[in-house]
Protein backbone atom coordinates (compact mmCIF):
# COMPACT_ATOMS: atom_id res chain seq x y z
CA UNK A 1 0.00 0.00 0.00
CA UNK A 2 1.16 3.34 -0.94
CA UNK A 3 0.12 6.61 0.47
CA UNK A 4 -0.25 9.33 -2.29
CA UNK A 5 -0.31 13.05 -1.04
CA UNK A 6 -1.17 16.01 -3.49
CA UNK A 7 -0.59 19.70 -2.93
CA UNK A 8 -3.04 21.41 -5.50
CA UNK A 9 -4.27 24.73 -5.96
CA UNK A 10 -8.03 25.11 -3.51
CA UNK A 11 -10.67 25.54 -6.43
CA UNK A 12 -9.13 22.12 -8.33
CA UNK A 13 -10.13 20.29 -5.07
CA UNK A 14 -13.98 19.43 -6.45
CA UNK A 15 -12.73 18.20 -9.86
CA UNK A 16 -10.04 16.06 -7.78
CA UNK A 17 -12.57 14.39 -5.67
CA UNK A 18 -14.96 13.72 -8.70
CA UNK A 19 -12.33 12.08 -10.43
CA UNK A 20 -10.91 10.01 -7.82
CA UNK A 21 -14.50 8.70 -6.80
CA UNK A 22 -15.24 8.18 -10.66
CA UNK A 23 -12.13 5.82 -10.21
CA UNK A 24 -12.70 3.88 -7.42
CA UNK A 25 -11.01 5.58 -4.52
CA UNK A 26 -13.19 5.94 -1.48
CA UNK A 27 -11.57 7.81 1.34
CA UNK A 28 -9.69 11.03 1.26
CA UNK A 29 -8.46 13.22 3.94
CA UNK A 30 -7.54 17.15 2.85
CA UNK A 31 -6.05 19.62 4.51
CA UNK A 32 -5.52 23.39 4.05
CA UNK A 33 -1.56 24.38 3.37
CA UNK A 34 0.39 27.38 1.96
CA UNK A 35 3.46 26.61 -0.03
CA UNK A 36 5.42 27.71 -3.12
CA UNK A 37 7.31 25.71 -5.47
CA UNK A 38 9.16 27.81 -8.68
CA UNK A 39 6.20 30.06 -8.41
CA UNK A 40 8.42 32.43 -5.80
CA UNK A 41 6.66 35.34 -4.05
CA UNK A 42 6.29 38.80 -5.05
CA UNK A 43 6.99 42.19 -3.08
CA UNK A 44 3.35 44.06 -1.96
CA UNK A 45 3.20 47.54 -0.03
CA UNK A 46 1.30 47.51 2.55
CA UNK A 47 0.44 50.82 4.80
CA UNK A 48 3.93 52.28 4.24
CA UNK A 49 5.97 49.25 4.30
CA UNK A 50 7.55 46.36 2.06
CA UNK A 51 6.71 42.62 2.26
CA UNK A 52 7.70 39.33 0.58
CA UNK A 53 4.93 37.61 0.35
CA UNK A 54 5.87 33.99 -1.03
CA UNK A 55 3.18 31.34 0.91
CA UNK A 56 0.64 31.04 -1.53
CA UNK A 57 -2.99 28.98 -0.54
CA UNK A 58 -2.81 24.99 -1.40
CA UNK A 59 -5.14 21.98 -0.21
CA UNK A 60 -2.78 18.96 0.17
CA UNK A 61 -5.29 15.40 -1.00
CA UNK A 62 -4.09 12.29 1.04
CA UNK A 63 -5.21 8.61 -0.41
CA UNK A 64 -4.27 5.38 0.86
CA UNK A 65 -4.13 2.68 -2.15
CA UNK A 66 -3.00 -0.79 -2.73
CA UNK A 67 0.23 -1.13 -4.68
CA UNK A 68 -1.40 -1.84 -7.88
CA UNK A 69 -3.46 1.23 -8.36
CA UNK A 70 -0.59 3.94 -7.67
CA UNK A 71 0.19 4.88 -10.91
CA UNK A 72 -3.20 5.19 -11.91
CA UNK A 73 -4.74 6.74 -9.20
CA UNK A 74 -1.15 9.86 -9.42
CA UNK A 75 -2.33 9.85 -13.06
CA UNK A 76 -5.87 10.88 -12.21
CA UNK A 77 -4.99 13.13 -9.82
CA UNK A 78 -2.82 15.03 -12.07
CA UNK A 79 -5.17 15.10 -15.12
CA UNK A 80 -8.45 16.16 -12.91
CA UNK A 81 -5.73 19.11 -10.58
CA UNK A 82 -4.25 20.39 -13.75
CA UNK A 83 -4.34 23.97 -15.13
CA UNK A 84 -1.32 24.32 -16.91
CA UNK A 85 -0.47 27.34 -15.18
CA UNK A 86 2.20 28.23 -13.03
CA UNK A 87 1.54 26.58 -9.10
CA UNK A 88 -0.60 23.86 -10.16
CA UNK A 89 1.31 21.78 -7.49
CA UNK A 90 3.15 18.14 -6.88
CA UNK A 91 1.87 14.43 -6.08
CA UNK A 92 4.54 12.07 -4.70
CA UNK A 93 3.73 8.60 -2.72
CA UNK A 94 5.30 7.31 0.10
CA UNK A 95 5.34 3.50 1.70
CA UNK A 96 2.43 2.66 3.89
CA UNK A 97 3.00 -0.10 6.99
CA UNK A 98 0.12 -0.78 7.66
CA UNK A 99 -3.79 0.41 7.56
CA UNK A 100 -6.12 -0.20 9.92
CA UNK A 101 -10.14 0.58 9.70
CA UNK A 102 -11.06 2.22 12.76
CA UNK A 103 -15.05 1.06 13.19
CA UNK A 104 -14.30 -2.91 12.75
CA UNK A 105 -10.58 -3.47 13.23
CA UNK A 106 -9.86 -4.96 9.73
CA UNK A 107 -6.25 -4.52 8.81
CA UNK A 108 -4.50 -4.61 5.23
CA UNK A 109 -6.09 -4.14 1.96
CA UNK A 110 -9.54 -4.94 3.56
CA UNK A 111 -9.40 -1.53 5.37
CA UNK A 112 -8.67 0.76 2.50
CA UNK B 1 -35.15 78.20 36.25
CA UNK B 2 -35.92 74.76 34.42
CA UNK B 3 -33.18 74.02 31.99
CA UNK B 4 -33.57 73.73 28.56
CA UNK B 5 -34.73 70.20 27.20
CA UNK B 6 -34.10 70.18 23.55
CA UNK B 7 -30.34 71.49 24.51
CA UNK B 8 -30.30 69.06 27.31
CA UNK B 9 -31.42 65.94 25.45
CA UNK B 10 -29.33 66.53 22.62
CA UNK B 11 -26.24 66.57 25.16
CA UNK B 12 -27.73 63.45 26.62
CA UNK B 13 -27.83 61.89 23.57
CA UNK B 14 -24.11 62.65 22.63
CA UNK B 15 -22.80 61.87 25.25
CA UNK B 16 -24.17 58.12 24.61
CA UNK B 17 -22.62 58.57 21.64
CA UNK B 18 -19.44 59.16 22.75
CA UNK B 19 -19.38 56.39 24.74
CA UNK B 20 -20.13 54.18 22.19
CA UNK B 21 -16.98 55.28 20.53
CA UNK B 22 -15.37 53.78 23.04
CA UNK B 23 -15.98 50.07 21.88
CA UNK B 24 -15.83 51.13 18.44
CA UNK B 25 -12.44 52.22 19.24
CA UNK B 26 -12.55 48.60 20.78
CA UNK B 27 -13.19 46.58 17.10
CA UNK B 28 -11.22 49.64 14.61
CA UNK B 29 -8.21 48.38 17.22
CA UNK B 30 -8.87 45.14 17.62
CA UNK B 31 -9.51 44.31 14.26
CA UNK B 32 -6.22 45.68 13.04
CA UNK B 33 -3.80 43.41 15.29
CA UNK B 34 -3.09 39.82 15.19
CA UNK B 35 -5.88 37.06 16.30
CA UNK B 36 -3.78 36.08 19.26
CA UNK B 37 -3.79 39.82 20.78
CA UNK B 38 -6.96 40.88 20.28
CA UNK B 39 -8.85 40.17 23.30
CA UNK B 40 -5.87 42.70 25.18
CA UNK B 41 -6.17 45.51 22.74
CA UNK B 42 -10.17 45.78 23.24
CA UNK B 43 -9.64 44.83 27.52
CA UNK B 44 -7.59 48.09 27.27
CA UNK B 45 -10.56 50.33 26.21
CA UNK B 46 -12.80 48.70 28.36
CA UNK B 47 -10.55 49.25 30.96
CA UNK B 48 -10.28 53.22 30.41
CA UNK B 49 -13.87 52.73 30.50
CA UNK B 50 -14.21 51.31 33.48
CA UNK B 51 -11.47 53.75 35.35
CA UNK B 52 -12.10 56.99 34.01
CA UNK B 53 -15.44 56.88 34.84
CA UNK B 54 -15.20 55.73 37.81
CA UNK B 55 -12.52 58.97 38.53
CA UNK B 56 -13.70 61.28 36.58
CA UNK B 57 -16.55 61.07 39.26
CA UNK B 58 -14.53 61.32 41.85
CA UNK B 59 -12.37 64.01 41.44
CA UNK B 60 -11.37 64.21 37.56
CA UNK B 61 -14.48 66.37 36.49
CA UNK B 62 -13.47 68.84 39.45
CA UNK B 63 -9.72 69.32 38.19
CA UNK B 64 -11.19 69.95 34.89
CA UNK B 65 -13.81 71.76 35.64
CA UNK B 66 -13.99 73.10 38.98
CA UNK B 67 -13.42 76.88 39.34
CA UNK B 68 -9.19 77.58 38.71
CA UNK B 69 -6.72 76.74 41.29
CA UNK B 70 -4.18 79.20 39.65
CA UNK B 71 -2.84 80.48 36.70
CA UNK B 72 -5.40 78.50 34.40
CA UNK B 73 -4.11 74.93 34.77
CA UNK B 74 -5.99 73.24 37.04
CA UNK B 75 -9.38 73.43 38.54
CA UNK B 76 -10.59 73.14 42.25
CA UNK B 77 -11.82 70.42 44.58
CA UNK B 78 -15.17 72.02 44.73
CA UNK B 79 -17.13 69.12 42.68
CA UNK B 80 -15.20 65.85 44.42
CA UNK B 81 -17.70 63.29 44.25
CA UNK B 82 -19.85 65.50 42.27
CA UNK B 83 -21.03 67.36 45.16
CA UNK B 84 -23.75 69.88 44.88
CA UNK B 85 -24.50 68.76 41.26
CA UNK B 86 -27.77 66.54 42.18
CA UNK B 87 -30.17 69.13 41.76
CA UNK B 88 -28.19 72.29 40.91
CA UNK B 89 -29.43 74.87 39.09
CA UNK B 90 -28.46 74.81 34.87
CA UNK B 91 -25.77 75.64 33.22
CA UNK B 92 -25.92 79.02 31.62
CA UNK B 93 -27.39 78.30 27.67
CA UNK B 94 -24.82 78.95 24.79
CA UNK B 95 -27.27 80.59 21.84
CA UNK B 96 -29.33 82.77 23.49
CA UNK B 97 -31.47 80.62 25.98
CA UNK B 98 -31.69 81.70 29.36
CA UNK B 99 -30.87 78.00 30.77
CA UNK B 100 -28.73 75.63 29.33
CA UNK B 101 -28.26 72.47 30.28
CA UNK B 102 -27.97 70.84 33.93
CA UNK B 103 -24.59 70.07 35.16
CA UNK B 104 -25.10 66.77 35.86
CA UNK B 105 -25.26 66.33 31.88
CA UNK B 106 -22.10 68.32 31.14
CA UNK B 107 -20.17 65.92 33.62
CA UNK B 108 -21.56 63.19 31.65
CA UNK B 109 -21.19 64.46 28.30
CA UNK B 110 -17.06 65.10 29.32
CA UNK B 111 -16.52 62.02 31.14
CA UNK B 112 -16.99 60.36 28.13
CA UNK B 113 -14.56 62.67 26.25
CA UNK B 114 -12.08 61.62 28.50
CA UNK B 115 -12.47 57.92 28.88
CA UNK B 116 -11.52 57.53 24.99
CA UNK B 117 -8.66 60.01 25.43
CA UNK B 118 -7.03 57.31 27.31
CA UNK B 119 -8.33 54.58 24.94
CA UNK B 120 -6.61 56.11 22.26
CA UNK B 121 -3.56 55.70 23.92
CA UNK B 122 -3.59 52.15 23.91
CA UNK B 123 -3.38 51.73 19.91
CA UNK B 124 0.09 52.62 20.14
CA UNK B 125 1.53 49.46 22.84
CA UNK B 126 -0.60 46.27 21.29
CA UNK B 127 0.67 43.10 21.76
CA UNK B 128 3.16 43.54 24.29
CA UNK B 129 1.77 45.36 27.40
CA UNK B 130 1.03 44.11 30.99
CA UNK B 131 -3.00 44.84 31.87
CA UNK B 132 -1.96 46.25 35.37
CA UNK B 133 0.36 48.32 34.31
CA UNK B 134 -2.03 49.77 31.67
CA UNK B 135 -4.17 50.45 34.23
CA UNK B 136 -1.61 52.20 36.31
CA UNK B 137 -0.50 54.61 33.76
CA UNK B 138 -4.36 55.11 32.75
CA UNK B 139 -5.03 56.58 36.45
CA UNK B 140 -2.17 58.34 36.54
CA UNK B 141 -1.94 59.65 33.26
CA UNK B 142 -5.62 60.76 33.50
CA UNK B 143 -4.91 62.35 36.46
CA UNK B 144 -1.75 64.66 36.15
CA UNK B 145 -1.83 65.08 32.24
CA UNK B 146 -5.75 64.66 31.07
CA UNK B 147 -7.49 66.31 33.84
CA UNK B 148 -5.22 69.65 33.91
CA UNK B 149 -5.28 69.75 29.75
CA UNK B 150 -8.94 69.30 30.11
CA UNK B 151 -9.39 72.21 32.60
CA UNK B 152 -7.04 74.50 29.75
CA UNK B 153 -8.82 73.38 26.61
CA UNK B 154 -12.95 73.15 27.85
CA UNK B 155 -12.75 75.13 31.06
CA UNK B 156 -14.68 78.69 30.16
CA UNK B 157 -14.77 81.13 31.86
CA UNK B 158 -18.40 81.60 33.28
CA UNK B 159 -19.41 77.97 32.01
CA UNK B 160 -18.78 75.95 35.24
CA UNK B 161 -17.15 78.20 37.01
CA UNK B 162 -15.86 81.75 37.56
CA UNK B 163 -12.40 81.00 35.89
CA UNK B 164 -11.45 78.64 33.37
CA UNK B 165 -8.48 77.52 31.69
CA UNK B 166 -5.60 79.20 29.80
CA UNK B 167 -5.77 78.25 26.19
CA UNK B 168 -9.62 78.63 26.31
CA UNK B 169 -9.88 82.24 28.30
CA UNK B 170 -6.05 83.71 27.77
CA UNK B 171 -4.75 82.53 24.61
CA UNK B 172 -7.86 81.78 23.05
CA UNK B 173 -7.21 78.58 20.69
CA UNK B 174 -10.06 77.09 18.92
CA UNK B 175 -10.32 73.71 20.07
CA UNK B 176 -13.78 73.33 19.68
CA UNK B 177 -14.55 69.62 19.96
CA UNK B 178 -10.42 68.67 21.68
CA UNK B 179 -8.60 68.37 18.31
CA UNK B 180 -5.57 69.45 20.97
CA UNK B 181 -6.92 67.80 24.45
CA UNK B 182 -7.77 65.06 23.11
CA UNK B 183 -6.08 63.74 20.18
CA UNK B 184 -3.02 65.58 19.65
CA UNK B 185 -2.70 65.18 23.84
CA UNK B 186 -3.05 61.09 23.40
CA UNK B 187 -1.38 60.81 20.04
CA UNK B 188 1.81 62.10 22.36
CA UNK B 189 1.45 60.10 24.97
CA UNK B 190 1.44 57.09 22.35
CA UNK B 191 4.84 58.24 20.81
CA UNK B 192 5.84 57.79 24.64
CA UNK B 193 4.75 54.71 25.45
CA UNK B 194 5.83 53.24 22.15
CA UNK B 195 9.68 55.02 22.70
CA UNK B 196 9.03 53.58 26.45
CA UNK B 197 7.77 49.84 25.63
CA UNK B 198 9.84 49.23 22.34
CA UNK B 199 9.66 46.99 19.32
CA UNK B 200 7.22 44.26 19.20
CA UNK B 201 9.23 41.26 18.46
CA UNK B 202 9.22 41.19 14.61
CA UNK B 203 8.69 44.38 13.72
CA UNK B 204 9.88 45.30 10.61
CA UNK B 205 10.45 41.95 9.83
CA UNK B 206 6.63 40.53 10.08
CA UNK B 207 3.87 41.50 8.14
CA UNK B 208 1.77 41.77 11.00
CA UNK B 209 -1.49 42.62 9.09
CA UNK B 210 -4.84 43.12 10.67
CA UNK B 211 -6.58 40.02 11.81
CA UNK B 212 -10.21 41.08 11.09
CA UNK B 213 -10.72 43.74 8.70
CA UNK B 214 -14.81 44.02 8.84
CA UNK B 215 -14.16 44.32 12.66
CA UNK B 216 -11.74 47.52 11.69
CA UNK B 217 -14.26 49.03 9.25
CA UNK B 218 -17.44 48.29 11.55
CA UNK B 219 -15.78 49.97 14.30
CA UNK B 220 -14.79 53.01 12.02
CA UNK B 221 -18.69 53.20 11.47
CA UNK B 222 -19.23 53.33 14.73
CA UNK B 223 -16.25 55.50 15.59
CA UNK B 224 -17.89 57.88 12.62
CA UNK B 225 -21.53 57.86 14.05
CA UNK B 226 -20.91 58.21 17.73
CA UNK B 227 -18.11 61.32 16.49
CA UNK B 228 -21.45 63.27 15.42
CA UNK B 229 -21.91 63.22 19.27
CA UNK B 230 -18.61 64.48 19.82
CA UNK B 231 -18.56 67.37 17.79
CA UNK B 232 -22.12 68.31 17.35
CA UNK B 233 -22.62 67.82 21.04
CA UNK B 234 -19.85 69.75 21.61
CA UNK B 235 -22.24 72.96 21.15
CA UNK B 236 -23.79 72.04 24.53
CA UNK B 237 -26.91 72.65 22.82
CA UNK B 238 -29.44 72.16 19.90
CA UNK B 239 -29.07 74.70 17.64
CA UNK B 240 -27.36 76.03 14.31
CA UNK B 241 -23.78 75.65 16.07
CA UNK B 242 -24.59 71.89 16.27
CA UNK B 243 -25.95 71.69 12.93
CA UNK B 244 -22.95 73.56 11.75
CA UNK B 245 -20.57 70.94 13.44
CA UNK B 246 -22.58 67.90 12.25
CA UNK B 247 -22.56 69.28 8.68
CA UNK B 248 -18.79 70.07 9.31
CA UNK B 249 -18.32 66.68 10.02
CA UNK B 250 -19.83 64.71 7.54
CA UNK B 251 -18.17 65.80 4.67
CA UNK B 252 -14.79 66.50 6.22
CA UNK B 253 -14.66 62.93 7.30
CA UNK B 254 -15.88 61.61 3.85
CA UNK B 255 -13.23 64.09 2.09
CA UNK B 256 -10.19 62.20 4.18
CA UNK B 257 -11.29 58.88 3.17
CA UNK B 258 -11.17 59.35 -0.40
CA UNK B 259 -7.77 61.74 0.09
CA UNK B 260 -6.47 58.43 1.75
CA UNK B 261 -7.63 55.87 -0.68
CA UNK B 262 -6.27 58.06 -3.27
CA UNK B 263 -2.93 58.48 -1.75
CA UNK B 264 -2.59 55.02 -1.42
CA UNK B 265 -3.66 53.69 -5.23
CA UNK B 266 -0.95 56.57 -6.46
CA UNK B 267 1.75 55.24 -3.74
CA UNK B 268 1.11 51.79 -3.61
CA UNK B 269 -1.02 51.03 -7.00
CA UNK B 270 -4.50 49.56 -4.40
CA UNK B 271 -6.81 50.85 -2.39
CA UNK B 272 -7.67 48.74 0.77
CA UNK B 273 -10.33 48.86 3.01
CA UNK B 274 -7.98 49.57 5.73
CA UNK B 275 -6.78 52.93 4.19
CA UNK B 276 -10.75 53.72 3.81
CA UNK B 277 -11.14 53.28 7.37
CA UNK B 278 -8.01 55.14 8.76
CA UNK B 279 -8.78 57.97 6.11
CA UNK B 280 -12.50 58.24 7.90
CA UNK B 281 -10.65 58.72 11.36
CA UNK B 282 -8.20 60.73 10.06
CA UNK B 283 -10.83 63.10 8.79
CA UNK B 284 -12.89 62.81 12.48
CA UNK B 285 -9.67 64.07 14.29
CA UNK B 286 -8.58 66.90 11.93
CA UNK B 287 -12.59 68.38 11.76
CA UNK B 288 -12.62 67.76 15.81
CA UNK B 289 -11.11 71.18 16.73
CA UNK B 290 -12.50 72.97 13.56
CA UNK B 291 -16.08 71.96 13.22
CA UNK B 292 -17.49 75.28 14.79
CA UNK B 293 -14.69 77.26 12.88
CA UNK B 294 -14.59 76.36 9.18
CA UNK B 295 -17.37 76.51 6.25
CA UNK B 296 -18.67 72.93 4.56
CA UNK B 297 -16.05 73.65 1.82
CA UNK B 298 -13.51 74.59 4.50
CA UNK B 299 -14.35 71.49 5.97
CA UNK B 300 -13.50 69.31 2.80
CA UNK B 301 -10.22 71.11 2.25
CA UNK B 302 -9.24 70.08 6.26
CA UNK B 303 -10.64 66.50 6.01
CA UNK B 304 -8.10 65.73 2.11
CA UNK B 305 -5.42 67.50 3.85
CA UNK B 306 -5.57 65.35 6.40
CA UNK B 307 -6.37 62.23 5.06
CA UNK B 308 -3.17 62.72 2.50
CA UNK B 309 -0.80 64.02 4.94
CA UNK B 310 -1.92 60.84 7.30
CA UNK B 311 -1.34 58.28 5.09
CA UNK B 312 1.70 59.58 4.37
CA UNK B 313 2.63 60.04 7.84
CA UNK B 314 1.53 56.27 9.08
CA UNK B 315 5.00 55.53 7.24
CA UNK B 316 7.27 57.31 9.41
CA UNK B 317 6.91 54.82 12.19
CA UNK B 318 9.28 52.26 9.88
CA UNK B 319 11.86 55.07 8.98
CA UNK B 320 12.48 56.80 12.41
CA UNK B 321 11.96 53.15 13.89
CA UNK B 322 9.70 53.27 16.61
CA UNK B 323 6.61 50.68 17.24
CA UNK B 324 3.20 53.09 17.02
CA UNK B 325 1.22 49.61 16.14
CA UNK B 326 -1.85 51.33 15.38
CA UNK B 327 -0.58 54.21 13.94
CA UNK B 328 -1.99 56.63 16.82
CA UNK B 329 0.40 59.06 16.17
CA UNK B 330 0.01 59.22 12.49
CA UNK B 331 -3.74 59.60 12.80
CA UNK B 332 -4.06 61.09 15.65
CA UNK B 333 -1.18 63.44 16.94
CA UNK B 334 -0.59 64.22 12.91
CA UNK B 335 -4.48 64.36 12.68
CA UNK B 336 -4.74 66.82 15.20
CA UNK B 337 -2.14 69.19 14.41
CA UNK B 338 -2.97 69.08 10.91
CA UNK B 339 -6.81 70.58 12.07
CA UNK B 340 -5.65 72.76 14.86
CA UNK B 341 -3.45 74.72 12.77
CA UNK B 342 -5.72 74.83 9.75
CA UNK B 343 -8.30 76.65 11.86
CA UNK B 344 -5.26 79.23 11.71
CA UNK B 345 -5.63 79.24 8.07
CA UNK B 346 -9.43 78.23 6.96
CA UNK B 347 -11.26 79.88 10.04
CA UNK B 348 -14.25 82.25 8.97
CA UNK B 349 -16.03 84.55 10.46
CA UNK B 350 -19.57 83.61 9.11
CA UNK B 351 -18.64 80.26 11.58
CA UNK B 352 -19.77 79.94 14.52
CA UNK B 353 -16.57 80.66 15.78
CA UNK B 354 -16.61 84.18 14.44
CA UNK B 355 -12.85 84.36 13.44
CA UNK B 356 -11.34 84.60 10.41
CA UNK B 357 -8.23 82.66 9.62
CA UNK B 358 -5.51 83.76 6.79
CA UNK B 359 -7.27 82.91 4.32
CA UNK B 360 -9.89 85.81 4.85
CA UNK B 361 -7.41 87.96 6.02
CA UNK B 362 -7.61 87.53 9.60
CA UNK B 363 -3.39 87.40 9.34
CA UNK B 364 -1.54 85.04 10.96
CA UNK B 365 -3.52 86.00 14.64
CA UNK B 366 -5.13 82.83 14.59
CA UNK B 367 -2.53 80.71 13.50
CA UNK B 368 -0.01 81.46 16.19
CA UNK B 369 -2.69 80.58 18.99
CA UNK B 370 -3.38 77.48 17.46
CA UNK B 371 -0.06 76.82 17.25
CA UNK B 372 1.14 77.34 21.25
CA UNK B 373 -1.68 75.48 21.94
CA UNK B 374 -1.03 72.37 20.12
CA UNK B 375 2.78 72.94 21.16
CA UNK B 376 1.77 73.48 24.78
CA UNK B 377 -0.16 70.14 25.20
CA UNK B 378 2.32 67.80 22.94
CA UNK B 379 4.90 68.77 25.12
CA UNK B 380 3.23 68.26 27.90
CA UNK B 381 1.43 65.05 27.14
CA UNK B 382 4.75 63.62 25.85
CA UNK B 383 6.61 64.19 28.43
CA UNK B 384 4.60 62.99 31.48
CA UNK B 385 3.38 60.17 29.79
CA UNK B 386 7.03 58.79 29.00
CA UNK B 387 8.57 59.75 32.90
CA UNK B 388 5.03 57.98 33.82
CA UNK B 389 5.41 55.14 31.52
CA UNK B 390 9.24 54.59 32.66
CA UNK B 391 8.80 54.58 36.16
CA UNK B 392 6.16 51.78 35.58
CA UNK B 393 8.01 49.65 33.73
CA UNK B 394 10.99 50.25 35.95
CA UNK B 395 8.97 49.52 39.23
CA UNK B 396 5.94 47.00 38.32
CA UNK B 397 7.17 46.31 34.61
CA UNK B 398 5.29 47.53 31.62
CA UNK B 399 6.15 45.22 28.83
CA UNK B 400 5.25 41.32 29.16
CA UNK B 401 7.77 38.32 28.85
CA UNK B 402 9.44 37.68 25.61
CA UNK B 403 7.49 34.37 25.56
CA UNK B 404 4.66 35.64 26.76
CA UNK B 405 4.44 37.98 23.45
CA UNK B 406 4.98 35.30 21.29
CA UNK B 407 2.64 33.32 22.71
CA UNK B 408 0.07 35.73 22.42
CA UNK B 409 -0.62 38.20 25.46
CA UNK B 410 -4.53 36.95 25.29
CA UNK B 411 -3.85 33.77 26.61
CA UNK B 412 -0.76 34.92 28.93
CA UNK B 413 -2.13 38.26 30.41
CA UNK B 414 -6.15 37.19 29.85
CA UNK B 415 -6.15 33.53 29.73
CA UNK B 416 -8.27 33.83 26.71
CA UNK B 417 -8.50 33.28 23.00
CA UNK B 418 -10.22 34.69 20.98
CA UNK B 419 -11.53 32.08 18.40
CA UNK B 420 -12.46 29.15 19.84
CA UNK B 421 -13.86 27.59 16.87
CA UNK B 422 -12.94 24.03 17.49
CA UNK B 423 -11.01 21.66 19.73
CA UNK B 424 -7.79 21.97 17.92
CA UNK B 425 -7.79 25.91 16.93
CA UNK B 426 -7.56 28.48 19.49
CA UNK B 427 -5.85 27.56 22.47
CA UNK B 428 -7.10 24.02 22.55
CA UNK B 429 -8.85 23.98 26.02
CA UNK B 430 -9.50 20.39 27.03
CA UNK B 431 -12.56 19.88 29.37
CA UNK B 432 -11.84 19.03 32.85
CA UNK B 433 -8.48 19.80 32.46
CA UNK B 434 -6.27 19.99 35.49
CA UNK B 435 -3.25 21.71 34.24
CA UNK B 436 -3.63 25.71 34.36
CA UNK B 437 -2.83 27.96 32.09
CA UNK B 438 0.30 29.16 33.52
CA UNK B 439 1.46 25.69 33.36
CA UNK B 440 0.41 25.01 30.22
CA UNK B 441 2.11 28.00 28.67
CA UNK B 442 5.18 28.13 30.38
CA UNK B 443 5.74 23.99 29.51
Amino acid sequence: MKLITAVIKPFKLDDVKTALESFGVHGITVTEASGYGRQRGHTEVYRGAEYTVDLVPKVRVEVVVDDADVEDVMDVIVKSAQTGRIGDGKVWSVPVDTVVRVRTGERGVDAL
Amino acid sequence: MTPSSGDTAWVLTSAALVLLMTPGLALFYGGMVRAKSVLNMMMMSFGALGLISVLWVLYGYSLAFGDDAGSGLIGNFEFVGLKGLLDAAPLGGVEGEAAGIPPLAFVGFQAVFAIITVALISGAIADRAKFGSWMVFAGIWATVVYFPVAHWVFAFDGYTGATGGWIANNLKAIDFAGGTAVHINAGAAGLALALVLGKRIGFGKEAMRPHNLTLVMIGAGLLWFGWFGFNAGSALGAGNTAAVAWMNTMVATAAASLAWLLTEKLRDGHATSLGAASGVVAGLVAITPACSAVNPVGAIAVGAIAGVLCALAVGLKFKFGYDDSLDVVGVHLVGGIVGTLLIGILATANAPAGVDGLLYGGGVDQLWRQAVAAGAVLVFSFVLAYVIGTVIDKTMGFRIEEESEITGVDLTTHAESAYELGSVSGAGYRAGAAASTKERVDA
